[in-house]
C-alpha cells in the first residue's frame, strides 16, 4: 500500500522537475530524434517542429507538476496537454502523415527523457526504475491518444469527402420552367437523404419551382429510416408551399413500406418519372400535345 | 469532452428566451454548425427555455462550446428549481401538456439534438442537457 | 418594439414578420390580426415569414390560430418564405402546420388569395391596388 502510493505521488514532481530545468537540452535531443523519423516527408518545417515540441514540453511540464503521473493522462490537468496533441494529430491526419509518424511525435519523446531521468536519479536504483515506469506509462497513453485523434479525424476527412460525393451524386435537376427532378441512384442512407432533401430544398427556393420530383427508380430497396426520411423530405417540400411527388418506386419497395407501416397515404406517388412528370405539368397548367404524326407513321403515309 | 467556452445566462422572462435563442445561434455558428443544425439546436433552445420560463418558474441557462475526440459541438443545459416533472415518461410524450401548449415541446427537442438528458424530481426542479455535434 | 405592424392592400392584409418575436408580441399579432381582418372585412391574410429563422411550436401554434381565426371570419391565410432549414426543423419538431395553406414566395402567396377569393373580387376590386397602412400604431417601425 505504502509502496505504490510512493510510486505514484513521488515520480511526477521529478519528472516535472527534469522537464524543467534541462528543456532546453532536452527538446534539443528530442528534435534530433523526431527529424531522423521526419527526414523523408518535409512537409514540416524546422522550425514549425520545434514550436510544436517547444509547446508540448512546457504543457507537459505543467501536467506533471500539477498532479501525479501514477494516476494516469486522464485528468484535467492533463486537458490542454490531450488538446494540443488532439489538435497536432488532426493537422497531421489532414497533411498526410502516416498514423506511426504522428504517434513518433510522442514515442520519440522516450529516449532523451530516459536518459535524462537516469542522470537525475544518480545511484537510486528505485527511483530510477518507477520514473521510467511512470514516463513510459504516460508518454505511451498519450502516444496511444494521437493514434485515437488520427484514426478519428482521417474518419472525419473521409466522410467529408463523402459528403461532397453526396452532393455531386443527387443532382437536382431542373426538367422544366417551375418543375424539379431528383434522381437517386444506388442505396439510400440516411446521409444522403438528408443532404439530397436540403439541395432539393435549397433548389426550390432558388428557383421558385411549384413542384419536386424524387425519382427512386434507382434505389434497390428502402429501410424504415430511409422511408421516413422520403416522408419527410415531402413533408417539408409541403410545408415551403410546392407539390412533391415520388415516382420510380419499385414493387418490392412498395411492399416493404406497406409492411415498415411508413404511411405514405398523402404522399402522390407514380410508377414512373415520365407519369409524374406528366402530372407535374397538368399541376402547373401544362400539357405535352403531338404536333405531328411520328416519323416512322409519315413514312409509311407517304409510300 | 473539453468545453471551450461557457456562458449563463438567466432565463426570467420573455425577452430572456430571446436572448438565449441569439446566443445559441452564436454560439452554433462558432462552432462551425451547418445551417440546417443551427436552426435545429436553436429551435430546440426555444422550446427548453420557454419550459424552463413558463413550467419551471424561471431558471438558467447554460452555453458550452465543447469538442470531445475532434468532434465539436454546442451543449446547452437549462435548469429551474421550480415544481418538477411527476411523470417524466409522460412529459416527453408528443403530445402530452399540463398547460395549454400542443406538448411538442420536450420529444421535439430531443428529436432536434444529437444527446438529450432530462433530470428532474418532484419539488426540486428540472434540468435538461442537450448536446447538437457538427 | 411591441407591435408588428399590419398593411392592407384592397381586400388582403399583409404581414412581415421581421424580427425575432417574443411570445407576447406573437400573441398580440394574433389578437391585432384578428381585430383588422372584422374591421376591414379583408378576406385574405398573407403572412410572410421569410425572415424568421427559427419557427419553434409556439409560433407555429400562433401560425395555425391565425390561419383558423381568418378562416371563421371568412378570410383565407397564406403563410409564405418558410425557409428549408425551417421546414425540415418543423418536420422534425412534428409540427406539420395542417390547415395552414402555403406558398414559396408573396408572389405565389399573393396569386393563391386572388384565386381562393376569386369570388369577391369584383365586389371589392376598386380598393385592390392601393397599398396603405392600416393600423395606427405600427407606423413608428
Ligand atoms: N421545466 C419544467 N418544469 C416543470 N414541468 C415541466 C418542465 N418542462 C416540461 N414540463 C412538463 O412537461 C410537459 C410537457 O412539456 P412540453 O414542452 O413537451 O409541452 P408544453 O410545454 O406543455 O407545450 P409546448 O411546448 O408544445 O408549447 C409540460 O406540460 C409540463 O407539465
Ligand atoms: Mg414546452
Amino acid at each position: 500500500m505504502a509502496d505504490t502510493s510512493r510510486v505514484v505521488r513521488s515520480d511526477g514532481g521529478r519528472i516535472a522537475r527534469v522537464l524543467e530545468q534541462d528543456s532546453s537540452e532536452l527538446l534539443d535531443a528530442w528534435i534530433t530524434a523526431q527529424s531522423g523519423v521526419l527526414s523523408n516527408r518535409g512537409t514540416i518545417s524546422a522550425t514549425e517542429l520545434r514550436a510544436q515540441s517547444r509547446e508540448f514540453l512546457s504543457l507537459l511540464k505543467a501536467a506533471t507538476a500539477n498532479g501525479p503521473t501514477g494516476t494516469g493522462t486522464n485528468g484535467p490537468a492533463w486537458d490542454d496537454v490531450r488538446g494540443f496533441l488532439a489538435d497536432l494529430s488532426r493537422s497531421r491526419a489532414v497533411q498526410g502523415f502516416s498514423p506511426s509518424e504522428t504517434a513518433t511525435f510522442v514515442f520519440s519523446l522516450k529516449q532523451p527523457l530516459f536518459s535524462r531521468l537516469r542522470r537525475a536519479a544518480g545511484s537510486d536504483a528505485d527511483a530510477l526504475s518507477d520514473d521510467v515506469w511512470n514516463a513510459t506509462l504516460m508518454l505511451d497513453e498519450l502516444g496511444l491518444y494521437t493514434t485515437e485523434v488520427y484514426q478519428k479525424s482521417r474518419e472525419e476527412v473521409i466522410s467529408r469527402q463523402q459528403r461532397d460525393m453526396l452532393e455531386l451524386s443527387t443532382p437536382v435537376i431542373k426538367l422544366w420552367e417551375g418543375i424539379l427532378a431528383l434522381p437517386m441512384v444506388g442505396t439510400l442512407d440516411s446521409s444522403r437523404t438528408q443532404v439530397a432533401m436540403e439541395s432539393l430544398l435549397q433548389r426550390i427556393v432558388e428557383t421558385g419551382s411549384d413542384v419536386a420530383i424524387l425519382d427512386i427508380t434507382g434505389v434497390p430497396t428502402v429501410d424504415t429510416l430511409t422511408a421516413q426520411h422520403l416522408l419527410k423530405t415531402v413533408n417539408a417540400v409541403h410545408l415551403m408551399g410546392a407539390e412533391c411527388i415520388i415516382s420510380g418506386i419499385r414493387p418490392q419497395i412498395a411492399q416493404t413500406i406497406v409492411h415498415l407501416g411508413v404511411d405514405l397515404e398523402d404522399v402522390v406517388t407514380k410508377s414512373s418519372l415520365a407519369d409524374a412528370f406528366r402530372m407535374a405539368l397538368q399541376h402547373t397548367g401544362r400539357a405535352v400535345i403531338r404536333s405531328a404524326p411520328p416519323a416512322n407513321a409519315r413514312a409509311r403515309e407517304e409510300a | 469532452m473539453t468545453v471551450l467556452r461557457c456562458e449563463t445566462m438567466p432565463v426570467r422572462s420573455q425577452q430572456d428566451v430571446v436572448a438565449v435563442r441569439q446566443s445559441v445561434r452564436s454560439f452554433a455558428v462558432a462552432q462551425g454548425l451547418s445551417l440546417v443544425d443551427q436552426t435545429k439546436i436553436v429551435t430546440a433552445a426555444s422550446e427548453l427555455a420557454r419550459n424552463t420560463l413558463d413550467h419551471g418558474g424561471g431558471g438558467t441557462a447554460r452555453l458550452e462550446a465543447v469538442s470531445d475526440n475532434g468532434r465539436t459541438g454546442v451543449r446547452l443545459t437549462f435548469e429551474d428549481r421550480g415544481p418538477g416533472i411527476a411523470d417524466i415518461a409522460r412529459a416527453m410524450t408528443d403530445g402530452f401538456t399540463t398547460g395549454s401548449g400542443l406538448g411538442l415541446g420536450l420529444g421535439g427537442a430531443k428529436r432536434l439534438s444529437n444527446d438529450f438528458d432530462l433530470w428532474s424530481r418532484t419539488g426540486e426542479g428540472t434540468r435538461v442537457t442537450i448536446t447538437r455535434w457538427k | 418594439m411591441d407591435r408588428i405592424p399590419i398593411l392592407r392592400m384592397g381586400q388582403f392584409l399583409i404581414v412581415s414578420i421581421q424580427v425575432d418575436m417574443h411570445d407576447r408580441l406573437a400573441l398580440t399579432l394574433q389578437a391585432d390580426l384578428a381585430a383588422r381582418i372584422s374591421q376591414t372585412g379583408a378576406h385574405g391574410v398573407l403572412l410572410d415569414i421569410s425572415s424568421l429563422e427559427v419557427v419553434d411550436s409556439f409560433i407555429g401554434r400562433m401560425i395555425s390560430n391565425i390561419a383558423g381565426t381568418s378562416r371563421v371570419l371568412d378570410a383565407e391565410t397564406v403563410v409564405v418564405g418558410i425557409q428549408p432549414a425551417v421546414a425540415i426543423t418543423l418536420v422534425e419538431l412534428g409540427l406539420s402546420l395542417p390547415g395552414v395553406r402555403t406558398a414559396l414566395n408573396i408572389e405565389k402567396g399573393m396569386a393563391m388569395l386572388r384565386e381562393a377569393t376569386a369570388g369577391f373580387e369584383e365586389a371589392d376590386a376598386a380598393g385592390r391596388n392601393s397599398l396603405s397602412e392600416c393600423d395606427d400604431d405600427s407606423a413608428a417601425l
